[in-house]
This record gives structure tokens, sequence and C-alpha cells, in this order.
């Protein structure tokens, strides 16, 4: 395919990811660490989760179309279900970290608050699990071929780039609701954090019918946006202060320069 | 005023965490040399001293281990870029040059078994006897090693790895330019070819074996850790890269941490003569100041491309330095080359075979990690250790069940779009 098509896909599927990686993690080592180490969990759930498909995969019978649909569909949830069992197991790594490091530090606090692991380590799981849906797509981009020549759909790459977004942003935002209502003991919250990743898994396996897969799912990420934000201390009041700050100065900018 | 020592410990750079105490008389800290890994032995000073120069009273345990710990953490950034680096550059070329994937019958004499077999055990058979004659090589060779250094004969030394950073400057650098051209068709002249490799390889044996620019030293030792890991890679059969992989991680646990292995003997000779050990190929990153010329003491000695990962340096007599540069120029962590070479001969062979990026990404994280693990061990040991046993024993688990198990799952979650 065209070189528009795999630069336009990798920067719409990792954009966001790369350049929160750049501002806000690669100058800390400790969250390059607590990165990497997100993505470790991710792929060992990940790990585990194939692993069961495949001793199911291969314990039926290959030719039936429709139980192997259906395998895929179980290691699908199931794949998910083992992330978040993950993602609790990570934070509780993290949180014993976390003492650790608080209790040798001279400050008796961590270097770094449980708000801000929450959100590496939705980085962490958000950058692994799209790269391993993406990275395959974007090399095939870069070799000949037909999209959709046998019947499929013809946006099968920028669907793929547009949902992978989704993921890793949802990832992110995921990551910081669940490790708040670990912090607080809100197990409801993590019940509705699993629904919610059970309930995007679902509206993928809608897909090719993209209409009915990518808009709830954009609409979701919108409101756990809007949830992790407020779940990590941000606050209407906080926001217009944002704003009224940003506009006092834009105005001082405009008279010192009309002057 | 005695400073530098006391600055020195005070700010030092281990990963370890640093013990407060430390000995009335200066003396080379040689039980934190990790073998494969990190830091130069530090000068321990006073308490007192270490006191009075971070202008706070008592220095407290806190405050000396956080500080520790940042630097750990840093430490561990400082090697996940070069090891990072020489991955990208190793997956980047077999990605693209297709030489080095291409098996055209010929092997290294230390593999001289062939897996072109007919049967499945035969060829199990041959990648075996291959490992056992490639680790015998290498265990002759340490042990050649350390009774050349036992025999001071430094001289020898110093020429054997000569000829040797030699022979990866001038001659490997100069195959794999050739095959960069003819895979993207560059037409060039060998006048021109002659002046770039002779350009190159001269100031790499200048920023090696003498003087130089930290990071062009750096740049150079990662360049060559990728120009050996590809020739491994090419050279290596399939079955037998991977058993050696793993047979080498075995030795590297052995040699280090058995009071009779070779490395641990040589460690411990060069702790008894205080001197310099024998220094082979390391790569050291320090957060020096840019601007501040870092002055190697120690030779950084090419090893042979067959020996196995070396290890150990220790820092000579710094005392000609003022505090600061030696406060700048011992932060520092110290990975040997061939540590690089072996990890990235393991991503570039999940890279070689397959195509599939999945496995190549997962070997690499599973690399990270193992290093991260590698060097809270020894924040935690204080000791030298071997690099090689945790990462790549995750690399190949991973690599063998991403290519395995994950592929086939992913491939078909893309295949039907289903996100997870």
């Amino acid at each position: 395919m065209t070189a528009a098509v795999f630069f336009g896909c990798a920067f719409i599927a990792f954009g966001p990811a790369f350049s929160l990686f750049i501002f806000t993690i690669a100058r800390d080592p400790l969250r390059v660490i607590i990165l990497i180490a997100g993505a470790f969990f991710w792929l060992l759930s990940l790990l585990l989760s194939s692993l069961v498909w495949f001793i199911a995969m291969k314990a039926s019978n290959a030719e039936d179309t429709k139980v192997q649909t259906g395998l895929l569909i179980f290691g699908v949830f199931f794949s998910v279900l083992l992330q978040e069992v993950f993602r609790f197991a990570y934070y509780r790594l993290l949180r014993k970290a976390n003492e650790g490091l608080a209790a040798i530090s001279d400050e008796e606090t961590s270097p770094i608050s449980v708000q801000q692991m929450a959100y590496v380590a939705g980085l962490g799981f958000g950058i692994i699990s799209g790269a391993f849906s993406m990275i395959n797509i974007l090399s095939d981009t870069l070799g000949p071929g037909t999209v959709g020549i046998f019947g499929d759909s013809q946006y099968y790459f920028i669907t793929s780039a547009l949902m992978t977004l989704a993921i890793t942003l949802l990832q992110i935002f995921w990551g910081v609701v669940f490790f708040d209502g670990c912090e607080k003991s809100r197990w409801w919250v993590i019940a509705v954090v699993v629904c919610l990743h059970l309930l995007v898994s679902g509206l993928s396996l809608l897909n090719p019918l993209y209409e009915g897969s990518l808009p709830p799912v954009y609409a979701i990420t919108v409101l756990m946006a809007v949830w992790a934000f407020f779940a990590s201390g941000g606050s209407l009041h906080n926001l217009s202060l944002l704003f009224t700050r940003k506009i006092l100065f834009v105005l001082q900018l405009i008279c010192f320069v009309k002057m | 005023m005695n400073t530098s020592d006391s600055e020195e410990d005070a700010c030092n750079e281990r990963t370890a965490l640093v013990q407060s105490e430390s000995p009335s008389l200066p003396s080379y800290t040689r039980q934190t040399d990790p073998q494969h890994g990190t830091t130069e032995p530090k000068r321990v000073s006073e308490g007192p001293a270490a006191a009075a120069e971070r202008d706070s009273g008592p220095v407290p345990d806190g405050e000396d281990e956080e500080l520790t710990l940042k630097y750990g953490a840093k430490h561990v950034i400082m090697l996940f870029v070069p090891v990072t680096l020489c991955m990208v550059v190793v997956v980047a070329t077999i990605k693209s040059v297709s030489f080095y994937t291409e098996k055209n019958g010929q092997q290294l004499i230390y593999t001289p078994f062939t897996e072109d077999t007919n049967s499945v055990g035969q060829r199990l058979l041959n990648s075996v006897l291959n490992t056992i004659i490639m680790i015998s090589v290498i265990v002759v060779m340490t042990i050649f090693l350390v009774v050349l250094y036992k025999y001071r004969c430094y001289k020898f030394i110093h020429g054997w790895l000569i000829l040797s950073s030699l022979m990866l400057l001038f001659w490997f650098s100069y195959m794999y330019l050739g095959e960069v051209f003819k895979t993207y068709n560059v037409a060039m002249d060998y006048p021109t070819v002659a002046m770039i490799i002779w350009n190159f390889g001269a100031v790499g044996m200048i920023c090696i074996h003498w003087k130089g620019p930290l990071q062009l030293q750096q740049a150079y030792l990662i360049v060559i850790s990728a120009l050996m890991a590809l020739v491994f890679i090419k050279y290596l059969p399939e079955w037998s890269a991977w058993v050696i992989l793993g047979a080498i991680s075995v030795y590297d646990l052995i040699a280090v941490l058995c009071p009779k292995g070779p490395l641990r003997m040589l460690v411990e000779t060069a702790q008894e003569r205080n001197e310099p050990i024998f220094p082979a190929l390391i790569y050291s990153c320090k957060s020096a100041h840019p601007s501040s010329e870092v002055h190697h003491s120690e030779d950084v000695i090419l090893e042979r491309e067959e020996a196995e990962p070396e290890v150990q340096t220790h820092r000579g007599q710094n005392r000609s330095y003022s505090a600061e540069e030696e406060l700048e120029e011992d932060r520092g962590v110290k990975l040997g080359l061939g540590d690089f070479i072996f990890y990235s001969v393991l991503v570039g062979k999940a890279a070689a075979t397959g195509g599939d990026w999945n496995t190549t990404l997962a070997c690499f994280v599973a690399i990270l990690i193992g290093l991260c693990l590698t060097l809270l061990l020894l924040a935690i040991f204080k000791k030298a250790l071997p690099a090689l046993p945790i990462s790549i024993t995750f690399g190949l688990v991973f690599y063998f069940s991403t290519d395995n198990l994950v592929r086939p799952f992913m491939d078909n979650l893309a295949a039907h779009q289903y996100y997870i």
C-alpha cells in the first residue's frame, strides 16, 4: 500500500501515546521503569490467555468454523478478564514498591504518587496493547496488496488504527480509575471498569460493522476520560481556573503586543 | 583536603544500596563489582568526612539510600538506552539487509555440525554438539585469559585485544557497508569506501583504546556489539543459536558465582593485586558533565569475539582528578559488551525468523525487564552478578511462547478485527 497509509495509520494509532511518552515519561527514569514493567505484565496476561485459547483450540475440532469462532470469542473475553487481573496484580506490586520507596526516602514520601503510577501503568498497558494490535498491520501496509479483495471492508487499516488509538486511551483511563478505586476500596468501580472493558471488546466483535463498534467505543472513551479526570483530582473549578488564567494571559499578551 | 574520596563515595552511583558506614582506610570496594553489570569499584571513604562534604550533619541512612535508589533508577535507564539502541540497529539491519538472514551453508568453525539433516533427532543432536564445542571454546579461552593475567602477560593480552578490535572495526564494518550498499543498490567506488572505512576504523581504535569523547566511545561500542551480533545471527545455525544462548546463560551464572569460576578468579586476582582488573570490552555510561573530559585510566580493551561476556573493570588510580570530576565521572554503570551481543542476538533472531513483529517486541520487553531485575539484585547483593541469565531466560521463554501461542491468537484476532 502507499506510504500515506502507513504514516497516517501509524500516527493515528501511536501519535498520542508516543507524545504522552515523550512529554511525561521519558525524563523520569522511575516512570520509564514502571511503564516497561506495566508492558511486561500485560504481556504475561496475553501469554496466559493465548495458552488457554491454544489448548482449547487444539482440543477441539479444527474443521468446525463455528466452534473455532466461538473459541476465539471466548479467548477474547478470557483475555480481557486476565488483563484486569494482572492490572490488579500490578497495582499490588506498585503499592508495595511505593511503600518501599517511601520508607527509604528522606521526606517520608515516595518520589512518585499513586495517581502518577496509575497513569504510567495505564500508559504501559495501552502502548503494548496498541503495539501488539497494530504493528503487524502497519508492516503489511508497507508491502504490496489490495485491501478487501475478497469482499472485506476497504477501511480495514484506518479502522484498525482508530480502534487501536481508542484502546490505548481507554487503557490509560482504566488504569487511573482502577487504581483510584483500589486505593479507596470502592470495588464497584473495579467492577464497572471490568464491565466496560468487556463491553468495548464485545463491541469490537461487531466489526466489520464499523458503525456499530467505533462510535460507541469513542463515546465510552470520552466518558472514561471525564471519569479519569475527576478520579485523579480534577474538578470543574480547576478547569475554570485554567481557562481564566489562560484568557488573562492571552489578554495581557495582546495588550503588550499592541503597546 | 581529601575531598575526592569522600565525594566519590557519597555520590557513588552504584546500583547497590550504599552502606552508610565506610572503613577507615580508603580501599577499593571490590565487592560491588558486578561481572556483567555495573559499577566500578569506588573508593570508600571515612564516614565523617563524607558527612562534612555533604554539608549536612551526620549523613542519615535514608538520604544515602534514597540518593542511591534514585541513581539506581537512573542507572537502569542508562543501561536501557544503549541496549535498546543496539537492538534497534540489529533489528533494523535484519529486516532490511537480507544478507544477514541468508543461510548459504557457511558456518563458523566453532559450530562444525550441520543442521541440514533428515531427522529431528539428528538435528537436535548436532545442535547440542555445536553448543558443547562453542562453550568449550569459550571456557578454554577464558581460562587462557585468566592464566595470562595471573602470569602478568599484559602485552600479550593487549595485543590480542587490539587485533580483535582491528578485525571488527575494519573488516566486519567493511562487509556490513558492502551489504547495505548492495541492498539499496548504491553505486560506490573503492577509493571512497577505503576513505570511509579507514576513518571509521581509525577513529574507533583511538576512541576505544585510548581517549575520546564519551559518547563517541559509547557509540562505537554499540556499533561493534551490533556487528558482532549480526555475525552470530548469520553464521550460527538455527537450533544451535538457541541452545547456545541457553548454555551461555548457564555458563555465565557458573563462571561468575562459583568460587572456582574463571571470571570470579579473575576478579579476585585483580583484587589481590589492587590494580585495574583485566579490562575487556566494557560499556560504561557515566553521567559525567558533557563538557568534562573523562579520563580513562583503564584501557578498555577489546576481547576476542568468541570469548564470553567479560566483565569487570576496575577503575584505576583516580587521585589526580579534582573532586567534581570524580564526582561526575564515577556516576556510571558498566555492562559487558558480551551481554549487549547476546541480547541483540536473541532479539535479532526473533526478528529474523517469521517476520512477526510481536515476537520481537515481546523479546525486547522481556530482556529489558530481565536487565531491570538483574540491577535490582545487584542493589540487594552488592556483588558481581551475571547479567545474562535472567534476561536470556525471559527472552527465550517469551520468544517461544509468543511465536507458538500468541502469534496464532493475535493473527486470528486481527483477521476478524477483534480487540482485547
